[in-house]
């Protein structure tokens, strides 16, 4: 009798506390939602205030691509070339396995190049981001530049948001243009498919718009991931481990965004283009 | 303490972070073209003080002028340029990592000056050997640099744009006594190096001793009020019982 006592008024109270704890992170998280609104609109404000530090932006344009460029080619060709051969073994099934280039294409044009291509970046360049600005914040690199009457948002947040804004469509074109070629290079070399055909097909199911759906999308992309991966980097206050952790937050905020984003935008352009 | 002349005159300055009350009611001036050291034990306030001096702080109340400007009437843009008069020595230099030693100190010059580039590297030059950096050094990044020398570079970039206010965050906390000795010896002749422009230098540390020495006048930070304000050579005789702890710790 006393241990079921027992066992209900340890229930309730692991019942209060999860729920305090929910309420608690929920309240935490609205605050942080708000924290980075602002980050984003004082990126507005000072993007379009001069000086405009073109070498800076070319150092991150520079950086981002070379950060991302290998993984992306490696897995552009790849994701290309294992959906050719899927949708070869479904397609055939039903006898339309001369489908395979216009879906393989569309695929990744409207999805898989965009969405992969933001999670590769948001891993690589987001993450040290984050860890470059979070060590200039905690050795005080950054008050370093304010002292100087340089704004800090201006000096390290505008040039990565921008360049990754840049960047991340780019990279996204290359991420298509590979995975096409190792799709086509799968369905006609290994699978046998026509190659007149398969050029055919993806002329007459694929339009600009499928194109332009994404880089909308990867443009977005490259905006989100440089301000989550900027954004973390100055949140970071005390020591190394403040650095891990902002760095890790940077690396999961901006490959759910992608994620998340990726289905708001589908949604919307899909009403527009 | 009066003066003839105010580096920094700070009237009932009160700072309050959400109902934590740092800095209360405090009244404090800093003479033009001598050295002022803030002492106090650690969260008495003096770096939230230094930040107020700095206009990187605004204060909940009360009045700060710098040079002869109330800062409170500066927006943020002239703020940003009215930082210019000041130089700042970090505590651990705080020297951009990506930046070699002649680039950190040739940085404010780039950012602020008129000067070509031969010239901005040729002054940065100037800066670091002027500082006992020499030149196998100058192209070394600050990771290459021992805690010393990156101390020079970072006091060399302070004095890149001639400040009128140099300000030492805790110069010496964490050197080895050599080094401390170094850095303060590097302090006071940085301070005779540019006293025909008075300019004023000051401190915030922890080290007495080494204080009393250097120092032109000694202020003691306790629970966001100055306690004891005196020059130099009296300090040590102070009444008060906290600055006498102080002092015998
Ligand atoms: N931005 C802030 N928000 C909230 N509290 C703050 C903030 N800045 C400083 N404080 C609080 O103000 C108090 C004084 O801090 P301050 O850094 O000025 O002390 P300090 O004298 O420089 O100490 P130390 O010698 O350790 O550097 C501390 O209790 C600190 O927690
Ligand atoms: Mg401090």
């Amino acid at each position: 009798m006393e241990n079921v006592e027992k066992n209900q008024n340890f229930i309730v109270r692991k019942f209060v506390e999860s729920t305090s704890n929910l309420g608690k992170s929920i309240i935490e998280s609205v605050d942080g939602l708000g924290r980075f609104t602002r980050f984003i609109l004082r990126f507005f404000f000072w993007v379009f205030k001069p000086p405009y530090r073109y070498k800076l932006f070319f150092e991150q344009f520079y950086f981002i691509g070379n950060k991302s460029i290998f993984i992306i080619l490696l897995s552009g060709s790849f994701t290309g070339m294992v959906m050719a051969y899927q949708t070869y073994f479904g397609f055939k099934l039903i006898s339309v396995d001369s489908l395979v280039g216009p879906v393989t294409a569309l695929t990744l044009a409207k999805e898989l190049a965009p969405v992969l291509t933001g999670l590769i970046v948001a891993g690589r360049a987001g993450a040290a981001m984050a860890a470059q600005i979070g060590t200039m914040k905690v050795t005080e690199q950054v008050d370093a530049l304010e002292v100087m009457g340089i704004n800090s948002i201006q000096y390290l947040a505008v040039p990565r948001i921008v360049a990754a804004t840049v960047t991340v469509p780019m990279l996204s074109a290359l991420f298509l243009f590979i995975g096409n070629f190792g799709s086509y290079m799968v369905g006609t070399k290994a699978l046998m498919i026509d190659e007149a055909i398969y050029f055919q097909k993806i002329g007459e199911f694929m339009f600009l718009e499928d194109i332009w759906q994404g880089i909308i999308k990867a443009t977005v992309f490259g905006f989100i991931i440089g301000s989550i991966g900027t954004y973390f980097g100055f949140q970071v206050t005390q020591g190394a481990q403040g650095v891990g952790k902002g760095t890790n937050m940077a690396v999961v905020w901006g490959m759910i965004s992608v994620l998340v984003l990726d289905y708001f935008l589908t949604s919307f352009l899909i009403h527009i283009l | 303490m009066q003066f003839e002349n105010n580096a920094v005159s700070i009237q009932n300055l009160t700072k309050t972070f959400g109902d934590h009350t740092v800095l209360k009611e405090l009244n404090f001036d800093i003479p033009k073209g001598k050295i002022t050291t803030i002492l106090g034990f650690s969260g008495a306030g003096k770096s939230t003080l230094l930040k107020h001096i700095l206009g990187l702080t605004k204060p909940t109340s009360g009045s700060i002028h710098v040079l002869g400007n109330d800062l409170s009437k500066l927006d943020e843009v002239e703020l940003r340029g009215f930082r210019q008069n000041f130089g700042m020595l970090f505590q651990y230099a705080a020297l951009f990592d990506s930046l070699s030693a002649l680039e950190n100190v040739a940085f404010p010059l780039r950012e602020f000056s008129k000067l070509s580039k031969e010239e901005i590297t040729e002054r940065s030059a100037q800066l670091l050997e002027s500082v006992g950096i020499q030149k196998i050094s100058h192209k070394n990044l600050p990771s290459e640099l021992s805690g010393g020398m990156r101390k020079r570079v970072g006091l060399a970039r302070a004095l890149a744009l001639s400040p009128d206010i140099i300000l030492y965050d805790e110069p010496t906390t964490g050197l080895d006594p050599i080094t401390t000795k170094m850095v303060n010896d590097l302090i006071v002749e940085t301070h005779e190096k540019n006293s025909n422009r008075e300019m004023t230098s000051i401190i915030i540390s922890h080290d007495v001793k080494a204080t009393l020495k250097i120092s032109d006048f000694v202020a003691f930070l306790d629970r966001g009020n100055i306690i004891e304000y005196l020059p130099a050579k009296e300090f040590a005789n102070s009444t008060n019982e906290l600055v006498e702890q102080f002092i015998n710790l």
